[in-house]
C-alpha cells in the first residue's frame, strides 16, 4: 500500500475523496489516502506547493488564478480532473426574503432570470453585497454572471469573500445580504434561521464546475503509477456517487465526526437535491443538484480553463489570450485519456469545446463508441468558444 | 533608519497570539497589534494599513485576505500577495511551520526575513503539537479495531491476515460502510458468540 496525503475543505463535494478511501477504491488501487482536513482555501494551495500533502480538492477556477501568476509563487499546479459539478445554493437573508414574497416572488427555485429580476426589484439601486468563498471560485463567477445578466450594474454588487462554514455567521451580523456557497453550508444558515435558498447554482449554468483535483506537476510526472491509480480510484468513487441509491450512505460517511461533523441530514440535502428553501420548512426537489461522474462531469475542458481565464483576466486587467493560452495548459486532458482509459471512462474526441452549448444531455462519439455529455447552458443562452474569444 | 514596522497578527487564540507577539518584538523595535476578531477582518485590516500579516495557515480567516490581497480599488491599498518571491525556502519554511504572510509591496527581504524567522520558530512549535495529537488519535483508534476485527477472521476461518484484511475490505464495498465499521461490527458479534 502506498499513502498519499490529500487536502479537502469540509462539503459535500468533498465526497469523491471519502468515498474513494472509505469504501476501498483506493485500497484497490493499492493506496491508502490521508484525508487532512483544511481550513481555508489558500492553504490547499500553499500546502499543495510547499509538498505537504500530495493534492487537494480545490475550487476549479484556483488553479486558474495560480497559471495567471495570481498567487504566490509556488511550483506548477495542474487539474487532472474534475470532481464535481453543481452543489452550490444562492441564498438571500431574511429581510431579502420578505420583500421577495411581499413582492410576489414564489421562490420556485428553478428559475434564475426571474429570482434575478426579483432580487433586482427589491435590492432596487442599494449595494448587495454577496458573500462567496473565494476570489477565485464557480461561486463568484456564478453570481457575477447571474445578477450581470439581470441587469444589476457591476457597481452595484460587492463580492465579499467568506469561509463557507463561517457564512451563516456573516448573514446574522448583518455582513452580507445574500451568498452563493457549496453545500452544506447554505442549508446550514437555513437551519439557523438565518436565511432562505433562492436558487440552486445549476439555474444558472446547468453544469457548473465545481471543484477539481489538483497535483503539483512535478508528482503527476514523477509519480506517474500512483497518479493513475489515484485518479481511477476518485473516478470510480465519483461513479459509485452517482447512483442516486448511494447519496444517503454517502451523506452518513461524509457527516461523521473526522470529516463534515454535522448531522446527516444536513449533507444528506444537497446529495440527494432534496432541499429545505426556507424557515417556512417549504422543500424544493433538484435532480443534479450536484454530479460527480455522469455525462463526462470529470473531463477537464481546455475550454472551462479558458472560460475561467477570460473572466478572471478581464477584472485583474490582464490579456486575455495570454491568459487562455496559460490556463488551458494547466487542465491536464492528456492525463486524464491517458490515466482514466484504462477504468473504461468515456472519452471525448476534442478537449475543448463550445461552453454553454447544451440546452440538453447530447450523445456524442467518444474514443470508443459514443457518450453522453451533460446539459451545460447557461440562462441566458450564454456560450463560449475559446477559439473565438476575443 | 528605516521606519518602524506595522505587524498584524491575526490570532483568535490570546494564549497563541502573546508569545507571536513577543517574539517579533525581540526582532525589533516594531508595532504589533493583535486581531483577535473574525468579524470585519478585511476592513481591520484594510484600516490598519500594515506592512506584514501573519495568520496562522489553517484559519479559514485568511481567505478573506486572500481578497484583500487583490484589492485594487482607488482607497484600497493591496496588502501585496505574500510568501516572499524572493526567498523559496523561507516561503517553504513558513508554510511548515503552518504560517502564511501578507506583506506590503516594497518591502525589502531583509527586513522581512528577521520577523518571519521568529514567527515560523514560534508557530512551528503549535503545529508539532497540534500534529501529534491529531494522527495518534486517529491512527491509534482505527488501527486497533482492525486489527482485532483480521485475529477474529484469521482464527475462526483459518486464513492469513492478507486474506482477512481482503475480506473485511470486500464487505465494507459491498455493504457501502467503512472499513473501521465493518470491523467493530465484527468484534462486536465475535464478542457475543463468545469466540
Amino acid at each position: 500500500m502506498i499513502t498519499l496525503r490529500l487536502g479537502y475543505v469540509p462539503l459535500i463535494d468533498a465526497a469523491p475523496l471519502i468515498v474513494a478511501q472509505e469504501l476501498g477504491f483506493a485500497a484497490e488501487e493499492g493506496l491508502t489516502l490521508d484525508l487532512v482536513r483544511l481550513g481555508a482555501w489558500a492553504q490547499a494551495r500553499d500546502m499543495l506547493g510547499a509538498g505537504l500533502i500530495d493534492g487537494a480538492q480545490m475550487l476549479v477556477p484556483m488553479p486558474v488564478a495560480q497559471a495567471l501568476g495570481l498567487g504566490p509563487s509556488l511550483p506548477a499546479m495542474d487539474l487532472v480532473m474534475v470532481l464535481s459539478h453543481g452543489g452550490q445554493a444562492v441564498a438571500v437573508n431574511r429581510d431579502l426574503e420578505r420583500r421577495l414574497r411581499d413582492a410576489g416572488h414564489d421562490f420556485a427555485f428553478d428559475d434564475a432570470r426571474a429570482a434575478g429580476m426579483a432580487l433586482r426589484g427589491v435590492a432596487a439601486g442599494r449595494r448587495l453585497r454577496v458573500g462567496v468563498p473565494f476570489p477565485f471560485s464557480t461561486q463568484s463567477e456564478l453570481v457575477r454572471h447571474w445578477l450581470t445578466g439581470c441587469g444589476f450594474p457591476p457597481a452595484d454588487l460587492d463580492l465579499i469573500t467568506v469561509p463557507p462554514p463561517m457564512m451563516a455567521d456573516a448573514v446574522a451580523r448583518g455582513d452580507v445580504d445574500a451568498f452563493c456557497v457549496g453545500e452544506p453550508w447554505a442549508s446550514f444558515a437555513v437551519e439557523r434561521g438565518l436565511a432562505a435558498l433562492l436558487l440552486p447554482g445549476i439555474a444558472i449554468w446547468a453544469a457548473p464546475p465545481e471543484k477539481g483535483l489538483v497535483l503539483l506537476r512535478g508528482f503527476a510526472e514523477a509519480r506517474p503509477a500512483e497518479t493513475g491509480a489515484l485518479m481511477r480510484a476518485v473516478w470510480r468513487a465519483g461513479r459509485w456517487l452517482d447512483d442516486p441509491d448511494h447519496r444517503g450512505t454517502a451523506a452518513e460517511i461524509l457527516s461523521r465526526p473526522a470529516y463534515l461533523n454535522l448531522p446527516p441530514d444536513l449533507a444528506e440535502r444537497g446529495l440527494t437535491g432534496r432541499l429545505t428553501i426556507s424557515g417556512r420548512g417549504e422543500m424544493r426537489k433538484v435532480p443534479g443538484f450536484v454530479a460527480f461522474n455522469a455525462g463526462a462531469a470529470s473531463f477537464p475542458w481546455k475550454s472551462l480553463a479558458a472560460l475561467f481565464a477570460a473572466r478572471i483576466a478581464d477584472r485583474q486587467g490582464l490579456d486575455r489570450q495570454a491568459a487562455m493560452a496559460r490556463a488551458m495548459d494547466h487542465f491536464r486532458t492528456d492525463l486524464y485519456r491517458l490515466h482514466l482509459r484504462p477504468a473504461g471512462a468515456p472519452l471525448p474526441g476534442a478537449s475543448q469545446r463550445v461552453e454553454g452549448a447544451l440546452a440538453q444531455d447530447r450523445s456524442v462519439a467518444a474514443e470508443r463508441g459514443g457518450m453522453i455529455l451533460r446539459a451545460d447552458a447557461f440562462f441566458d443562452g450564454f456560450s463560449f468558444d475559446p477559439a473565438s474569444a476575443n | 533608519m528605516s521606519k518602524r514596522l506595522l505587524i498584524v497578527v491575526v490570532e483568535p487564540d490570546p494564549d497563541r497570539a502573546q508569545p507571536i507577539a513577543d517574539g517579533l518584538r525581540d526582532t525589533g523595535d516594531h508595532d504589533i497589534r493583535i486581531i483577535a476578531e473574525q468579524s470585519g477582518l478585511a476592513r481591520q485590516v484594510a484600516d490598519l494599513r500594515p506592512d506584514v500579516v501573519l495568520i496562522d495557515i489553517a484559519n479559514p480567516s485568511r481567505d478573506i485576505l486572500e481578497e484583500l490581497a487583490l484589492a485594487s480599488g482607488p482607497s484600497e491599498r493591496p496588502v501585496a500577495m505574500f510568501v516572499d518571491r524572493s526567498d523559496e525556502g523561507l516561503t517553504r519554511a513558513a508554510i511548515e511551520a503552518g504560517i502564511s504572510a501578507y506583506v506590503v509591496d516594497g518591502l525589502r527581504p531583509e527586513r522581512l526575513k528577521p520577523v518571519l524567522d521568529a514567527a515560523i520558530a514560534r508557530f512551528h512549535i503549535f503545529q508539532q503539537m497540534r500534529a501529534e495529537l491529531a494522527a495518534t488519535r486517529a491512527a491509534l483508534e482505527e488501527r486497533k479495531i482492525i486489527d482485532r476485527a483480521k485475529a477474529v477472521l484469521m482464527k475462526a476461518r483459518g486464513i492469513d491476515e492478507e486474506a482477512a484484511y481482503a475480506l473485511l475490505r470486500k464487505s465494507a464495498m459491498d455493504q457501502g460502510k467503512r472499513l473501521a465499521d465493518i470491523a467493530q461490527q465484527l468484534v462486536m458479534a465475535a464478542g457475543l458468540l463468545g469466540r
